[in-house]
């Protein structure tokens, strides 16, 4: 009886979160996996289901892939600039330095900014004859490129963006993990005889391998959903150029209302998140095995 | 024994009086260049904003306003219906952080202390929802929100993405780490679980019920994709949106403007942040590290 209660209270309390979930998550998970089958321009009633012909509608344009290589290329630089300079710093801040916390708060406040507000303002930055960018570099006698003109740089640029928002993130996590390593370990390595470049690679560097392990992990899925800064700053162009998956499910959504081409994005950038998910649970058991 | 001591004392020192001065210098060399990169562009759209159109505009560009105005403000705030986006982000984003800050609670609760037969699953379910990123579902669910009559209302922009998985399990494992004596001494004397919830736990763990209602805020105020989406008149865009479209229209003529109209956006988040940085950051730290 007392035990029956206990149920449903439980019921009660999660019962609300899990029915929005099933509503607005799994389900419109599925209802993807329908929609790459059919045929549909979302603004018209008729549907035909038409089986894998969107699949190879999508996987047939040369478009498709070039779109995946921007979100590859994307990806990495983002994920790499930002974790590499992001221990650079945190290595740097991680000494009793005075103002070492304003530092972090500096650094960290693009991280609680609208993206879509840096977005526009970095527009204005990159303006080839008015902006920021070609006074800094008018400084060493350079002139600045057609940033978001140019397919050439508005890849570039687009990173630059991402990263300059996003770094203080890594740093604020790469500190608290640089925190995480125990002092003995580094007076043990003192004990043996370890110079300051040996105690960086034999204990600061595998202190720190979980923590840049998320990073990378977490990172890397958050390019895949960065919608933004992108769709601000270039609208996806030119013409391609800034085009990465999740702009190009937009695009086909709600510009072309293409809702089973639409589909068939949604299915390929869940797979892709879900696989790269998969390896970091895989990694956390090992490493739960392990410790 | 003893002598071999002293010997690697003393190189300790030795070692240690040069190189971390060295060292040390690099750090504030750091946070000097940290302070420099994050905030230029602050500075800039700061500058911009009291500079006249005319004075944007004239090469060689001016880093402080000539003639400084401070017309772009009116300016901006009649441009676009800045009172109905403040209202409109306001509603959407306490409306949003509202309903997620409760159903964490409400969910974290069950899952800490309550029993159910198929717990195992209810958590398993949570977690799957981790792995459905919002942005993959914008196509189902705006036809959902479309067919329940939801577009350009605030339910629309609030309720499809109100459930919460990350949140429910930060406070789960706050609840899990508080001292269960107390927990189980209010029981004892014939506490139900509801008080207990609210007499008990809820004041244990606020700070990391504020932490997350803190990152609910942030995440909602800064939301682009689904309020683009689900709003497609003036009047019931929010913030981000406004100043998006407020840089289309104006396109590429008053920065003065722009910028004036992006700090309405930055300067409330700013503050906020300031004062409860602490929270923010090492919230999203300790959750990172403790995974």
């Amino acid at each position: 009886m007392r035990e029956r209660r206990e149920w449903l209270l439980f019921a009660l309390l999660i019962g609300p979160n899990l029915f929005l979930f099933g509503v607005f998550t799994y389900w419109p998970l599925l209802y993807n996996f329908y929609l790459s089958f059919v045929s549909w321009n979302f603004l018209r009633p008729r549907k035909r289901f038409v089986w894998f012909e969107n699949y190879v509608d999508v996987f047939s344009q040369a478009q498709f892939w070039t779109i995946v290589w921007n979100t590859v290329i994307f990806a990495l630089f983002s994920v790499g600039l930002t974790l590499l300079i992001g221990l650079a710093l945190a290595l740097l801040l991680n000494q009793p330095l005075r103002y070492r916390n304003g530092a972090r708060a500096v650094l960290f406040s693009p991280v609680i900014m609208s993206g879509a507000v840096v977005a526009v303002v970095w527009s204005y930055i990159f303006d080839p004859r008015y902006g920021l960018i070609d006074q800094l570099l008018g400084l060493i006698g350079l002139n600045s490129p057609n940033w978001l003109g140019d397919p050439a740089w508005a890849m570039p640029a687009v990173i630059m963006v991402y990263v300059w928002k996003n770094l203080g993130y890594a740093v604020v996590i790469y500190l608290a993990g640089l925190q995480g390593i125990p002092r003995e370990l580094y007076d043990a390595a003192r004990v043996d005889g370890a110079g300051p470049w040996d105690r960086f690679w034999h204990v600061t560097l595998p202190g720190l391998s979980p923590v840049a392990f998320f990073l990378s992990v977490t990172s890397i899925l958050a390019t895949f959903q960065a919608f933004d800064i992108i769709k601000v700053l270039t609208n996806g162009g030119p013409v391609i150029a800034t085009t990465t998956l999740i702009f190009h499910l937009y695009d086909l959504g709600f510009v072309s209302y293409n809702a089973g081409e639409a589909g068939v994005i949604a299915i390929v950038l869940f797979a892709i998140m879900l696989i790269l998910t998969i390896i970091q649970l895989r990694y956390l058991e090992q490493r739960v095995a392990y410790s | 024994m003893a002598l071999s001591e002293e010997i690697t004392l003393t190189r300790t020192i030795e070692t240690s009086w040069r190189t971390p001065r060295l060292w040390r210098f690099a750090g504030y060399l750091a946070m000097l260049a940290t302070v420099i990169v994050i905030g230029l562009p602050v500075y800039w759209t700061v500058s911009a904003a009291f500079k006249t159109t005319g004075e944007i505009y004239r090469i060689p560009v001016t880093w402080l306003p000539t003639e400084p105005t401070l017309a772009n403000f009116p300016q901006a705030w009649n441009a676009a219906p800045f009172e109905r986006y403040y209202l409109n982000s306001f509603i959407t984003t306490l409306g949003g952080m509202t309903a997620e800050v409760i159903l964490a609670i409400m969910s974290a609760y069950a899952l800490a202390f309550l029993r159910f037969p198929r717990k195992q699953l209810v958590f398993l379910l949570l977690l799957a929802a981790l792995m459905i990123p919002v942005e993959i579902t914008i196509v189902p669910n705006y036809l959902t929100v479309a067919r329940l009559g939801w577009i350009n209302t605030y339910a629309g922009i609030i309720i499809p993405g109100a459930a919460i998985a990350y949140g429910t399990f930060l406070l789960r494992q706050a609840f899990l780490s508080l001292p269960y004596e107390v927990i189980e001494a209010a029981r004892v004397d014939g506490a139900g679980h509801l008080r207990i919830m609210f007499n008990v736990v809820m004041p244990m763990a606020q700070p990391a019920i504020v932490t997350m209602a803190l990152l609910s805020m942030v995440a909602k105020w800064n939301d682009f994709l689904w309020p683009l989406l689900v709003t497609n008149t003036t009047n019931m865009r929010t913030l981000p949106i406004g100043i998006f479209w407020l840089r289309n229209s104006e396109g590429l003529i008053n920065w003065g403007v722009i910028m004036a109209g992006s700090l309405f956006l930055i300067i409330p988040v700013l503050i906020v942040f300031l004062m409860v940085q602490r929270y923010i950051v090492d919230g999203i730290a300790a959750g990172a590290v403790k995974g």
